[in-house]
């Protein structure tokens, strides 16, 4: 195997239970450096769930993760930080690494909010937090970034704006990327490889491919499959409300 | 000219300030107010154990406290009850078996209010040479787990996926609580112990803006407090532990006007 598709994490058909209730089982998929992996789905099907098996927050899983990298950044899809911290955005951003003032400051600046490093955490508003975080996570120069929606609560400019980041990033850094995003249009053209979760993996392939698929059009409706596929389909399974599947 | 004891429960109180200052901070950034009050309420059952079996009373008091920790976080994963419950279930019933064993101690001369209380002429130097290198030790400690900790009392998931240990963190910081009670316990009081952590790292909170600063604040704040405090001690005389704490109260309501003060501004 070559230097440029070197694998940073390998997730074989892994699976989260809580309570008796599967979050997510059966995936399995592989981010390779440079490359950008991008998870697809429905509200509950498992995105986050699967982005944290690939971090090894969740340790009793199922199946199996193989990691090659420790030098990971981390954009969770919520975070709750409580406010008896006094916390600036400078202080924030050297939370899991010691990083010298001048690479605060470029990776600050990289998501357009150099101006506000000496703020209070608490002071910010939701897109300039998610710009923060997404700061945090590149500013240590990961190999691996696992970002959970980055864009959320960010204005539509920004959103393009940071996508268009991300995706540099990725070349610049050549790091490989797990990006789970609801934005199907932005994400599509930069994406490597799609991996459509439902509870488990429904389809997974090239951008191309996963939007001729037909799972897709099931899980995402008319108007998704009106963009980006004209192929019809039928389902070869249904899901129970417990999380299991039902073959047809 | 002040006298040997004073000078002796100065030099153990400034000990004992440099450690609470930083340690308090945590248990305020992790509200960890009633587990450091349990501890120490289990901190008698120490002392008392220490009595009897003529046993060293800061290395007892630590064994017992970090034993009720560990039992602590058995019971949380064994049962239903609420961590409060659990917490007030521990915090009182070894207080009361730690008074009920006094009681069958009448053989001994028992300071109980010097040890509810705290007691400045009872630390002598082999107290201060306890405190200053049981601090050293648990400041070193904590130094080295502080990315870790710090990191997680943020955001535990950020600090799991970015390759910190906050589970190893969390399991080394109770234990540095435990170590903490058990060499401040005489200067003090184990009634009044959480208050010196608590007290000065809120009333550092109140005037800082960055982690760092409220450590740094937290510990000015507990060192005035023990200075003001002996000396109050001193001259009414009374109990070492409540003069400390009332001090640390008098510098809390002090950084309330900064916070007025700031609002003003900003309005």
């Amino acid at each position: 195997m070559g230097l440029e598709n070197k694998i940073l994490v390998k997730l074989k058909s892994a699976g989260f239970r809580l309570n008796d209730k599967w979050l997510v089982q059966g995936v399995s998929l592989q981010v390779e450096k440079g490359k950008i992996v991008t998870l697809i789905g429905p509200n509950g099907s498992g995105k986050s769930t699967t982005a944290k098996i690939a971090l090894g927050i969740y340790k009793k899983i199922d199946g199996e993760v193989e990691k090659y990298t420790n030098k990971i950044g981390y954009v969770p899809q919520k975070i709750s930080i409580d406010w008896t911290l006094p916390l600036r955005v400078k202080d924030f951003m050297i939370l899991t690494d010691n990083l010298d003032d001048r690479t605060i400051s470029e990776a600050l600046s990289l998501t357009g909010v150099i101006h506000l490093k000496d703020k209070n955490l608490g002071d910010l508003s939701g897109g300039e937090f998610q710009r923060v975080l997404l700061a945090r996570a590149i500013s240590k120069k990961p190999e691996l970034l696992v970002l959970d929606e980055p864009v959320q609560g960010v204005d539509f400019t920004g959103e393009i704006a940071l996508y268009e980041l991300i995706k540099k990033i990725s070349e610049d850094l050549n790091c490989g990327i797990l990006l789970i995003s609801h934005d199907l249009h932005t994400v599509m053209s930069a994406t490597d490889h799609v991996v459509c979760l439902n509870g488990h993996v429904c389809c997974s392939g090239s951008p191309i491919d996963v939007a001729k698929n037909r799972e897709y059009k099931a899980l995402f409706g008319e108007q998704a499959s009106q963009t980006l596929s004209i192929y019809e389909h039928k389902h070869d399974h249904i899901h129970t409300s417990e999380g299991k599947i039902k073959k047809n | 000219m002040l006298d040997d004891f004073f000078i002796r429960a100065l030099f153990a109180g400034i000990g004992v300030a440099l450690v609470t200052g930083p340690l308090g901070c945590f248990v305020v950034w992790r509200r960890l107010s009633y587990f450091g009050d349990t501890l120490a309420h289990s901190a008698l059952l120490g002392v008392t154990l220490a009595y009897s079996l003529e046993f060293n009373i800061a290395l007892s008091v630590f064994i017992i406290s970090a034993l009720i920790a560990l039992i602590l976080i058995n019971l949380q994963k064994r049962t239903n009850l609420p961590g409060d419950a659990l917490l007030g279930l521990l915090a009182h019933s070894s207080l009361a078996v730690g008074l009920v064993v006094i009681g069958f101690l009448s053989f001994i001369r028992f300071d109980v209010m010097g040890l509810l209380f705290g007691d400045i002429l009872a630390v002598n130097v082999n107290d201060i040479i306890i405190i200053w290198i049981g601090g050293a030790i648990i400041l070193l400690v904590l130094k080295f787990i502080w990315k870790s900790l710090f990191a997680s009392t943020v955001n535990y998931e950020l600090a799991e996926a970015e390759g910190l240990d906050p589970d190893k963190a969390k399991a080394i910081f109770t234990i540095l609580m435990a170590a903490i009670i058990a060499i401040s316990i005489k200067m003090v009081g184990l009634l009044l112990i959480t208050g010196m952590l608590i007290i000065p790292a809120a009333m550092a909170r109140n005037i800082s803006n960055s982690p760092q600063q409220m450590v740094l604040f937290s510990v000015i704040g507990g060192l005035l407090s023990v200075i003001i405090g002996l000396f109050t001690s001193l001259e009414f005389n009374t109990a070492s532990g409540p003069s400390i704490i009332a001090a640390s109260l008098f510098l809390f309501i002090l950084s309330l006007l900064k916070i007025k003060q700031s609002i003003k501004l900003k309005n």
